[in-house]
């Protein structure tokens, strides 16, 4: 027994010596299942690339949370995989490190480093003047549509609903009830399924969410039709039965989800949806395509959303997190073999997405697991393609904009009413904000001068431990990192 | 204070050292720090600004605290007299001597050992509105007047009800606080009473029940704790921190946890922490207040 101890401890520091000569990089992030193991392996790929620095991949549920708490405490990761709103709240209370600095280390200005990307990925890595995060894994969301209940109900299974009168006409066509109880057995299209893309409907609509840094939900006229479109769905079909159907959808990465049962007809589901369906419901015939265009002029409308990598004030190895940032953000742009993929594009390969980068490799593009993956590259480009609005309390407004979706929806308040309580809720969460940044920004302009021979030496792009909070991290607030306040 | 006295009180005081520490830690700097930030602007990621009262006077024009407000009273008020009739009349059964007590006990008590996050996702699948169990049940009863069941968590108006329902699952814990106050109550008063021809109804209400006010009281008050502090079935089985159907299941501490930690406006739910600390205190006061003067403590 003691033996084995010894032995164990000695293989322990033997493997501590022959790793000691590398900088060990943390890295959470929050996927799991085949999307973790694709980051795994791109992770290897990296660590296999260079002998400096070791990325150490963790991945994590709750990774927002569990990094706020860490990047509280003192001890965050090197690199945290966030969701875009995260990346605007966290960068508003300073516990980011801005990579503009890194970027110009490399020779090159932020705006140049960001035109490798479409812009509207590109455009999600800025928030007040600064670069917080880089890409990682994007998303396209658009209209997918089952070509066989399509053919069922005597419609073109090539050809998707082209405007929002066509998505109506053909979601009526493709409804079915049980002739005997009137219950509903299959629906064309449902607004709230799935519900995660109810706040962008308004800007499908031609309308705003926020028009020169004003919450617009309640303001934009054009906001109002959108939810009266909305309403009408569940007066057409009935509040009853809409419940009663919509409470038999099983999760949605399950076979029981309602587009891959067959339930739903037509959904707004991203690029990720081909992998569900090859694991769900392999075989199943669908189509991908634009949102229909809901407002005059606004065609080949979509929804793109990414994956952002951020560097957390107070890690350890902020360089050598960024060496891996750099990697991640890069692809083997003459890839014509699997294994000749690198970075970016070997991630999204596997995660069966697009890649953000406005190039792509002769294999990628040829031999991308996703039969439509040349529409999200087409939808990703398009000029009415829309992200998420870039403000510190997205989250709060997008709660409100689900509830105000919600309460219309089962009917439990009009349209104006709710569109008027959204407003005048989030109006309040935003000036909260603002006076808090405000209050913030005047504090560190009094702590500021006596903190400048301090501040000189934290150099962003040396290996610096930038002190956590609780001791310097409060102190060092610069008002260059928090922006102007709108 | 003899040698050996002293020697006790170090050892004594030794031996809940680590208690002390791990108190003071874990317990008394959070409550103390709490109290702080409450009057402070805090997002946890920047240090505290002090903003006096500001938080709380937020909340007397936050609509969303009130409406998590109201769900979580119109809850308790459901949940916690059903969740203490359940469980009196199922210590009053268990407390009859048929043969296989032991085993009844147990099968009573096992589900309020099965973690929360669990029970969850499985009333979730028995209130499903198509294919739930309960509604299979209901379904034909209902039928016969011509009505269908509810669709529960589908349903602003079903929801809180279907959390209250579900709540029932875990009653075995004050069950069991039942059963042991039943044991201590003399036969001989059932027996006095037998003889002064008392039915089971006058021995319940006129023996049973006032012996057993004590653990009455204390399962009151521990219901009304629980109860305005549910957090995690709700989390769990409307998958979002918005309460839904139409925030219809927007209780304080889910209200709380998102203002925390999604929202980053930690100060703010400090104050929303200790509001409910005050009315758990109020709602205390005010049942004890209630029922001093019928609660009988033997001896």
């Amino acid at each position: 027994m003691r033996w084995l101890l010894l032995s164990s401890l000695m293989l322990v520091g033997c493997q501590e010596k022959l790793s000691n000569h590398k900088v060990h990089v943390t890295y959470w992030d929050k996927w799991s299942g085949f999307e973790a193991e694709a980051m795994r392996q791109t992770v290897e790929q990296f660590n296999r690339s260079q002998d400096k620095i070791v990325v150490e991949f963790f991945s994590l549920s709750g990774v927002d949370r569990k990094t706020l708490v860490a990047t509280a405490g003192g001890d965050p990761p090197d690199i945290a995989g966030l969701w875009a709103y995260n990346v605007y709240s966290f960068a508003d209370r300073n516990a980011l490190v801005p990579l503009d600095d890194f970027i110009r280390s490399e020779g090159a200005t932020p705006e140049k480093w960001l035109q490798q990307y479409e812009s509207v990925y590109a455009d999600m890595c800025t928030y007040r003047g600064h670069v917080w995060a880089a890409l990682c894994t994007p998303s396209v969301t658009a209209l997918h549509w089952n070509k066989q209940m399509f053919r069922s109900a005597g419609l073109d299974p090539e050809r998707p609903p082209r405007t929002l009168a066509e998505l109506d006409e053909f979601a009526e066509k493709l409804t079915r009830q049980d002739p005997a109880t009137g219950a509903i057995v299959q629906l064309g299209f449902l607004p709230q399924e799935p519900d995660w893309f109810a706040w962008a409907y308004p800007l499908w609509f031609g309308g705003q969410l926020l028009n020169n840094d004003q919450v617009a939900i309640g303001t934009d006229p054009r906001n109002l039709p959108c939810y009266q479109w909305v309403e009408s769905y569940t007066r057409r079909i009935g509040l009853d039965r809409v419940r009663r159907f919509a409470s038999g959808f099983g999760n949605f990465a399950s076979p029981q989800n309602a587009f891959l049962s067959g339930k739903i007809a037509m959904e707004f589901q991203g690029v990720w949806m081909n992998n569900y369906v090859r694991r769900f419901s392999p075989g199943l015939e669908y189509g991908v395509a634009a949102w229909p265009a809901a407002a005059p002029g606004v065609d080949q409308f979509a929804l793109a959303d990414t994956d952002l990598l951020a560097i957390p004030r107070g890690c350890k190895h902020p360089r050598e997190a960024w060496e891996f940032i750099k990697f991640i953000g890069s692809a083997n742009l003459d890839a014509r073999r699997e294994d000749q993929l690198r970075g970016m594009e070997l991630v999204c390969y596997l995660q069966g997405k697009n890649s953000p980068l406005r190039q792509w490799s002769p294999f990628f593009e040829q031999h991308h697991p996703h039969p439509f993956i040349a529409t999200f590259r087409q939808l990703a480009r398009s000029p009415h393609a829309v992200h998420l609005p870039k403000m510190g309390v997205w989250l709060e407004y997008r709660r409100e904009i689900d509830s105000a979706f919600e309460a219309v929806r089962l009917l439990a308040k009009s349209p104006a009413e709710a569109l008027a309580f959204c407003q005048n809720r989030v109006d309040d969460r935003w000036a909260w904000h603002r006076q808090s940044l405000q209050r913030r920004q005047t504090a560190s302009a009094g702590v500021s001068v006596s903190q400048d021979a301090d501040r000189k030496s934290t150099d962003a792009a040396g290996d610096h431990r930038w002190s956590g909070a609780g001791s310097g991290l409060y102190t060092r607030i610069r008002t260059s990192d928090i922006g102007p306040t709108p | 204070m003899t040698t050996a006295e002293k020697r006790n009180l170090r050892n004594g005081l030794a031996f809940c050292a680590l208690w002390f520490v791990g108190f003071g830690v874990f317990t008394l700097y959070p409550v103390v720090a709490s109290l702080y930030y409450s009057f402070c602007d805090y997002s946890v990621l920047q240090a505290p600004l002090w903003t006096g009262l500001d938080n709380y006077h937020r909340m007397a024009s936050d609509t969303v605290f009130w409406i998590s407000l109201k769900n979580t009273l119109v809850y308790a008020a459901l949940a916690l007299p059903l969740g203490m009739l359940v469980s009196l009349s199922l210590a009053l059964l268990l407390n009859t001597g048929v043969r296989g007590m032991t085993m009844f006990r147990t099968i009573f008590y096992l589900p309020s050992i099965v973690p929360t996050v669990a029970s969850s996702l499985l009333w979730l699948w028995i209130f499903n509105g198509q294919f739930g169990l309960l509604n299979w049940a209901l379904r034909p009863v209902l039928g016969i007047f011509g009505a269908t069941p509810p669709t529960w968590f589908s349903d602003p108006a079903w929801a809180k009800p279907a959390l209250a329902l579900m709540s029932l699952w875990g009653v075995g814990n004050s069950m069991v606080i039942y059963l042991s106050g039943l044991q201590n109550v003399p036969q001989e008063l059932y027996e006095a009473a037998e003889i002064d021809g008392a039915n089971a109804w006058r021995r319940l209400w006129h023996v049973t029940i006032p012996l057993m006010s004590p653990v009455l009281y204390f399962n009151l008050i521990m219901g009304i704790i629980g109860t305005l502090q549910t957090f995690t079935t709700v989390f769990v089985m409307t998958g979002t921190a918005d309460g839904n159907p139409a925030r219809s299941t927007l209780l304080y501490a889910l209200y709380l946890f998102s203002t925390a930690f999604y929202d980053l406006r930690m100060g703010y739910a400090s104050a929303m922490a200790w509001m409910l600390f005050v009315l758990i205190v109020g709602l205390t006061l005010l049942a004890t207040k209630l029922t001093e003067k019928r609660i009988h403590y033997a001896g």
